[in-house]
């Protein structure tokens, strides 16, 4: 099976257009950066407090405000998650991240936000009033050191280790079956050695609260800077090395090209993030970084055809090489990024909510990345040389268009392009 | 088959059974399927953002280390200036790292000289200082400093350590972190509930015996400063009794103790602690006893003060004031309205020793199980069925070669995770984007070659020499993108912390497994496949 057998296309003749669409895509996303007072960093790069918590019910966000707002809390974010893949079957539609911005009181109270947020959750939607402990919000610890006291099973000596193992049991019940948050003990009864025994005297404790915490994230704000400085001096200092090794081995504008493109794609990933509003963490900076790595991949692929091309056919203009490049790897290009972008396409769909912003960066990085290699990378090349050409040709004569010898000089080929 | 092929056919079985040995074959030798699964969860070890768990970062405050150690010093001269007879206006402390010993008498001059030099010089750099504030500064060495700075981070670590230990949880991790060189990363997998472990890490744990001077507490600082005429005795204190009730309420009267400064006893003379359940029911009290050598000072010191009172202080704060009703040699009690917890917990912090200097939480992350059991599904799912839909791709669009490059994208698996499992490296969620990488790049390489198969068989060459042209014009191509990955994934590495470097592990483990997969892996068994060929059979690709 084949797709492409011998495509004949003029990229580079295409190439105005390409730097026109990438234009407006950088301007687009610069005018939302610009528009959205720059972009909506998560609690990792700008310190702060997130709480994940899960419902029973399909949370109600008023009253959740309401709630907030009596501990003082009331300019708390609050973000329901969407299961894009099933938003109506799926648990997690009763999830809701909670955020509060950490108000740079110094890191003293560094938990306080989390403080405030658990006491507005247990006074609206807790257990206190029964006067029992909340089943959902119990630890492994303390249900085992219950039931161990309690000793439903009257299991005597071996009581500890048969408890602990129950309470684990249990527990697992609870956030593996029952998703973290428990709505009836009758359920309880699948779990392994969980007799009736056991059920009534974890109901004469215990009660249910309807909510469960998820995860909690709590950054100081100076953590915060710290982690976005490195995020943003790693990146480039990773890029430079790649830059001094494409440099070395191929030609300084072949890596400066490579380079910009790359920046081109983070840029226009970023503008993305802008509009849809999507928060930028460190998860998402790895996804950054993969896509960085693969866009060069990509780069480097063309680049390395043309290497090559650039001895064999030496009657035709540098911008035919370029093409004839593009177009023999273009299988490879389409293949690699059609298999590549349907794997994170599944992460998008499928990873549930902590890998959506990074697979959503990864899904845009690819289809990009891969643009940006004919797109960009290679017309630049293709430009630097011909502006070189038209600077040599200006004194010798008319060498304008003509296979850039420049290019052929850097790479130690001088006795080849005397040939001419 | 040529010799050759059947050395490198060993060579590759050898690699996939050490990979397989090393995914579960490990920490014993598997004997039924379900030791098989243990074996490979004990040795792909997620992290916390998979398993759930807790994330703290804590600072430890360096300053008050040094800042002490200047306190002391201003102690120490004050009282050996005073024992030598050696007269000056003021000896003040000027900041954290600088002394400032005021118009020392000009006779006594020398002297002082003398004593510095002998006594201090190794930490303190002495310096005349002229016009108002005339005298000598003393100043810190930087030497000093860093020295100071090395020993209160070990002796944080050390000690946080043995309290985290103490606590019984299964596997933490307890280490230095970062560029900045004061802050300790304490890691709790499977721990839902961090504020238990916080308070026992931010504890203070310096506990201190001080002789009590007055006999009766006061009701106020003013109270006591007003009955002694404004002025303290010398070498005694004002200390805060612990407000009777806990947190919270503030009911219970205050008190205020007259306490001789110099403590008989401090933390570093206990021998054990212990938490007791105490004469009123539900409540707990800490018994301890103190080592030989602080036995010796303790007895006959209690001894000369029969009837007299010992205040127990914790943290700065009185607990109690017992009578000494006669001589007591090695044990004491701390009592307080303690839970059986809160008195385990402070028991467990006396016996690993005080904090060198009080620490601050920079970061805390705690990932409830349920939602790290989630991300495992969801990840896990969406890679298998990524990973099944690229290989029924390869299938239909390279036929048999196709299968090449399935058994090339399985092998790299297989080599990366065994490679995390030796090193023991952790899996986490920015590791799973290096793997994502990975298998592109893997995917890439296996393209790339037969692509440039298919191109030298159109240009009529035979399948054994289109195969090897493949290959070799593939290999620079190959070579260069991973060698330029790899070059910015030593960067992340070098200069990434946490997440980031994470991902540089598993994306430079993956490409080189990579290399050997898809070029060398991929290149034998086109080999074998060719010799077995008939010679003019076409090659299914």
């Amino acid at each position: 099976m084949e797709f492409f057998k011998q495509p004949n296309i003029d990229w580079m003749g295409k190439a105005k257009y390409f730097f026109a669409l990438s234009g407006f895509l950088l301007l687009l996303g610069g005018i939302s950066w610009a528009s959205k007072g720059g972009l909506r960093y998560g609690i990792d790069f700008k310190g702060g407090t997130l709480v994940y918590v899960r419902f029973a019910q399909p949370p109600d966000v008023d009253k959740l405000r309401q709630a907030l707002t009596a501990q003082g809390i009331g300019s708390s974010e609050i973000q329901k998650i969407e299961d894009i893949a099933n938003p109506s079957a799926n648990p997690s539609a009763n999830e809701v991240v909670i955020g509060l911005e950490q108000k740079g009181q110094g890191e003293e109270a560094l938990d306080a936000g989390k403080a405030q947020i658990l006491k507005a959750l247990s006074v609206t939607y807790g257990v206190s009033a029964s006067g029992k402990a909340d089943f959902n919000a119990a630890t492994p610890a303390t249900l085992a050191q219950f039931l161990t006291q309690r000793d439903p099973l009257a299991a005597g000596t071996a009581a500890p280790e048969r408890y602990a193992l129950l309470a684990k049991k249990l527990m697992e019940y609870r956030d593996k079956d029952a998703g973290g948050v428990l709505t009836s003990f009758a359920g309880l009864n699948k779990v392994e050695g969980a007799t009736p025994a056991v059920l009534s005297a974890l109901q004469e404790n215990y009660s249910l609260g309807t909510f469960a915490i998820r995860n909690v994230e709590i950054v100081g704000p100076k953590v915060g800077a710290e982690l976005r400085h490195q995020a943003i001096w790693v990146t480039l200092s990773a890029l430079a090395g790649m830059l001094v090794y494409i440099a070395f081995r191929f030609e300084l504008v072949y890596g400066a090209a490579a380079v910009l493109a790359v920046f081109h794609d983070v840029l226009i990933t970023l503008g993305f993030f802008s509009l849809l509003h999507f928060e930028i963490t460190l998860t998402v900076i790895a996804a950054l970084l993969t896509l960085v790595g693969y866009s060069m991949n990509d780069t480097i692929v063309i680049f390395d055809r043309i290497r090559e091309n650039n001895r064999l056919l030496r009657k035709e203009s540098f911008a035919d090489v370029v093409n004839t490049s593009i177009n023999q790897t273009l299988s490879r290009t389409i293949l690699t990024s059609g298999l590549t972008f349907l794997t994170v396409l599944v992460l998008f769909l499928m990873g549930g909510q902590v890998l959506r912003a990074f697979s959503f960066a990864l899904t845009v990085g690819i289809v990009v990345g891969t643009y940006s290699s004919f797109g960009i990378a290679a017309p630049l090349v293709v430009a630097w040389n011909r502006w070189r050409g038209q600077k040599a040709g200006a004194g010798t004569g008319p060498a304008a268009g003509i296979k850039s010898r420049g290019s052929e000089t850097a790479n130690g080929r001088l006795a080849a392009a005397g040939r001419r | 088959m040529n010799p050759n092929l059947k050395w490198k056919a060993l060579f590759i079985a050898g690699v996939i059974l050490v990979c397989i040995y090393g995914l579960v074959g490990m920490p014993s030798f598997p004997t039924s399927w379900t030791k098989v699964q243990d074996n490979f969860a004990h040795q792909i070890k997620l992290g916390l953002d998979l398993q759930g768990g807790t994330h703290l970062i804590l600072q430890v405050q360096v300053q008050e280390a040094i800042s002490q150690e200047t306190d002391q010093t201003v102690d120490r001269l004050t009282a050996q200036l005073r024992s030598k007879n050696i007269r000056y206006d003021e000896i003040r402390r000027v900041d954290d790292t600088h002394i400032l010993v005021r118009n020392v008498a000009s006779d006594n001059t020398k002297e002082f000289r003398d004593y510095v030099s002998e006594q201090l010089a190794s930490v303190w750099d002495m310096s005349y200082a002229a016009g108002e504030n005339a005298g000598f500064q003393l100043a810190l060495r930087p030497s000093a400093i860093a020295a100071i700075q090395q020993r209160t981070m070990e002796q944080s670590l050390e000690t946080i350590e043995r309290r985290i230990n103490a606590l019984g949880l299964t596997e933490p991790t307890i280490q230095l972190h970062g560029r900045n060189d004061n802050e300790i990363l304490v890691q709790l997998p499977g721990e839902g509930d961090p504020s238990r472990a916080k308070s026992v890490i931010q504890a203070g744990g310096q506990l201190e015996l001080k002789l009590v001077e007055d006999s009766t507490p006061y009701p106020s600082e003013i109270a006591a400063l007003s009955a002694h005429n404004g002025v303290l005795p010398a070498g005694s204190e004002l200390v805060r009794g612990r407000s009777e009730g806990r947190a919270g309420s503030a009911a219970g009267a205050e008190n205020w103790y007259v306490l001789a400064r110099a403590p008989v006893v401090t933390g570093r003379d206990l021998r054990s602690a212990q938490e007791n359940r105490g004469q009123v029911p539900g409540q707990y009290q800490v018994n301890f006893s103190l080592s030989t050598e602080a036995a010796r000072r303790f007895g006959p010191f209690t001894e000369q003060n029969v009837g007299r009172q010992m205040a127990i202080v914790l943290e700065h704060k009185v607990y109690s004031a017992p009578r000494i009703n006669s001589r007591i040699d090695d044990a004491g009690v701390i009592e307080g309205t303690f839970t059986q917890e809160e008195a385990h917990d402070l028991a467990l912090v006396l016996r690993a020793g005080a904090l060198p200097a009080s620490i601050k939480y920079l970061e805390e992350r705690t990932v409830g199980p349920s939602l790290g059991a989630d991300s495992i599904r969801h990840g896990l799912q969406a890679s298998v069925l990524s990973l099944i839909v690229v290989m029924i791709f390869m299938l239909i669009y390279y036929r048999l070669s196709g299968a090449n490059a399935v058994i090339a994208l399985i092998l790299n698996l297989v080599i990366l995770l065994a490679a995390l499992a030796y090193f023991g490296a952790v899996l986490t969620l920015p590791g799973i984007a290096g793997v994502i990488l990975t298998i592109g790049m893997g995917v890439d390489s296996n393209v790339l070659v037969f692509e440039r198969i298919r191109e030298e068989l159109r240009n009529g060459k035979s399948p054994v020499a289109a195969v090897d042209a493949g290959f070799g014009k593939a290999f620079l191509t190959i070579i260069d993108t991973h060698v330029t990955t790899v070059v910015s994934a030593v960067f992340l590495f070098l200069f990434g912390t946490g997440p980031i470097k994470g991902f540089a592990i598993s994306l430079t483990i993956g490409l080189l497994a990579n290399l050997f997969t898809a070029i060398y892996v991929s290149k034998t068994i086109f080999g074998y496949h060719l010799t077995r060929m008939e010679r003019q059979a076409e090659l299914s690709i």
